[in-house]
């Protein structure tokens, strides 16, 4: 029985972790149809500035604690930086071409922002245990877990009702749910589309920053780790259907929980399971789980 | 029949090739050998965009290529280079033909992601198989081409040489059959695909053949490298493999079935002189390239080369 706990328990860990990487890439996508690739490396980004700041701060001799601080700095300096430099310095100039040519665009943007990485960070991977290890464990029968994965869930858990709600409940959320249904409508009535583009590329960015953060702690943070991210989250939005928040949460707790009973029970289909799951679910429901049917035009 | 230019350049610049078979340096000889594998796997990329669809997931089918042919070799004992290239195209359009009745249904983001799913499951699969080598994967010896025993140091060019062929016939092949009547109905279906269906064409069947077509393809041309590397490991499946020849197809174009060749050649030559000299900014460079080609030559590279031909 503890076994099946453990299995459960890891699942959702990974789901949080995957839920957070993918809300994203599906806010992004749900209001600017574009499949953002960079995304992955934004994820990066995140986990090496959290990194570094933290391990300024812990070299610096201040509070341990405080690293959670900086953790949260580095999301916020990801998602400022980055979000309007990319929306505002490359994206905004494609607006209207293909959605394939969009996806291409990012990858480009992919491609330059791995290498930057390197250049800034260098190819050494960095350590920064310290928020991972502070809060101590708990036991789940014989199992004893970090504490940090119970962090990981409830950010997980707060970031995703906390978008729903700003999304279904706030001015500028219905704004935005106008956007998304209507760009042209939108834009005749008064929205600032311009905006709402940069405040959603910003917000999406910031949360691959968290994701990525929220990693550094759990990982040695090293070159290529925003490659593996990518495609995993975009599993995750294809199976719950792109641009539905609530199928990015079905979609990564599927997937997650997957993932899971394969290590346990089947630990050479790890990879493959993934995959496996959103190549059914799509075979099923071609466009995801939570998709609205769409006219075709002629 | 009248002249065709796209034939009759590409039956000089295969016969310069041919030429350069048993004279040139090792180090060339490698770099056009995977060039014209690479430009192989493109060339089906090439007939799949002229039909609206991007495939980030070639790279299963260039894996698939690769496997089946060292396997060939590895397990089966038949390391002739001849039988090998047939295997490795073989089973790439074998699994093409079962997955594509699936595929054929869907377009644009989901037809690239769910192809680069594909991908990643065979990934997922060869990395976590320790009697395929696993990461590392294995070496592949061949002595043999079509029954014939090669000396040593021989083999490479040989192999050379047999793409180069392939190259020719498969080019002059993909050109013609562009210019058929299924050709031309994939570019109506990239236009607007409802428009065909109701002028009473299978939009399905089309899609399906030309998916088929492009895995074999990318099947031959992982076969090649094989060949041309002496080793496979689970990278040529893996999706930034794909995604380099999207790159390469976006470089070249798909203005003509020269360009692929052309592209993933100076691809290849950039990566040779870049790893060379500047290994830390070769993504990037990549990545700027791509940005650049987007925005000033949505055609690709083919776009200077018709310009100065009209």
């Amino acid at each position: 029985m503890s076994n099946f706990a453990a299995v459960v328990f890891d699942g959702v860990v990974y789901s949080s972790w995957l839920f957070l990487m993918a809300a994203g890439l599906t806010l992004i996508y749900g209001v600017m149809r574009i499949l953002n690739i960079a995304h992955g490396s934004l994820y990066a980004l995140g986990a090496y500035t959290a990194a570094s700041l933290g391990g300024a701060w812990i070299a610096a001799g201040y509070a341990p604690a405080g690293s959670f601080a900086m953790l949260a700095l580095a999301v916020l300096l990801v998602g400022a930086v980055m979000g309007p430099l990319i929306e505002r310095g490359l994206l905004k100039w494609m607006y209207g071409k293909d959605e394939i040519v969009l996806l291409l665009v990012t990858y480009a943007v992919f491609l330059i922002l791995e290498d930057a990485i390197k250049l800034v960070w260098g190819v050494e991977s960095k350590l920064f245990s310290e928020p991972y290890a502070l809060p101590g464990n708990f036991a789940i029968g014989a199992l004893v877990y970090p504490v940090y994965n119970l962090v990981l869930i409830a950010v997980a858990v707060v970031t995703g009702l906390a978008l729903s709600w700003a999304l279904y409940y706030t001015r500028q959320g219905k704004l935005l749910l106008a956007v998304i249904h209507d760009r042209e409508m939108s834009a005749a009535m008064g929205i600032n589309v311009d905006r709402v583009y940069l405040a959603t590329f910003t917000l999406g960015a910031m949360l691959a920053g968290l994701g990525g953060a929220l990693t550094a702690p759990m990982i040695a943070v090293s070159p290529g780790i925003g490659v593996e991210v990518i495609v995993l989250s975009f599993a995750v939005v294809v199976v719950g259907g792109l641009g539905s928040l609530g199928g990015a949460a079905l979609g990564a707790l599927m997937v997650g929980l997957a993932r899971s009973v394969a290590v346990r029970y089947w630990p050479e289909g790890e990879l493959f399971i993934i995959y496996f799951v959103m190549a059914l679910v799509l075979i099923a429901r071609p466009k995801g789980l939570f998709s609205a049917p769409e006219a075709r035009k002629i | 029949m009248t002249f065709d230019r796209t034939i009759a350049s590409l039956a000089v610049a295969c016969g310069v090739l041919l030429v350069a078979a048993p004279i040139a340096p090792q180090w060339l000889l490698f770099l056009l050998a995977l060039a014209l594998a690479k430009g192989l796997v493109v060339l089906g990329l090439l007939l799949l965009m002229r039909t609206g669809l991007v495939s980030f997931g070639q790279g299963l089918y260039f894996g698939l290529g690769a496997y089946a042919a060292a396997l060939l070799a590895h397990r089966g004992g038949l390391a002739d280079a001849a039988l090998m290239i047939v295997a490795g195209t073989a089973c790439a359009a074998a699994v093409a033909a079962i997955l594509g009745l699936l595929l054929a249904r869907y377009r644009e983001i989901f037809f690239a992601m769910l192809s680069l799913a594909f991908s990643m499951i065979l990934y997922g699969l060869l990395v976590k198989s320790s009697a395929l080598g696993s990461t590392d994967g294995f070496h592949v010896q061949v002595k043999h081409f079509a029954g014939i025993a090669l000396a040593a140091g021989v083999e490479r060019r040989v192999f050379y040489a047999a793409s180069a062929i392939a190259v020719f016939f498969l080019g002059w092949a993909l050109h013609r059959y562009l210019r058929s009547h299924w050709g031309r109905l994939s570019e109506a279906i990239r236009d607007n695909e409802l428009r065909v269906e109701y002028l009473g064409a299978s939009v399905y069947r089309v899609v399906y053949a030309n998916y088929i077509i492009a895995a074999a393809l990318a099947g031959l041309g992982g076969a090649f490298a094989a060949l041309a590397v002496g080793h496979v490991d689970p990278e040529t499946t893996y999706w930034t493999t794909s995604g380099e020849f999207v790159f390469i197809a976006i470089l070249g174009g798909t203005g003509n079935v020269l360009a692929p060749f052309l592209s993933a050649a100076i691809f290849e030559a950039l990566r040779t002189v870049a790893s060379q000299y500047a290994p830390n900014v070769w993504q990037m460079a990549l990545g700027v390239a791509m940005l650049a080609i987007i925005m000033f030559l949505p055609g690709g590279l083919w776009t200077l080369v018709r310009r100065r031909a009209a």
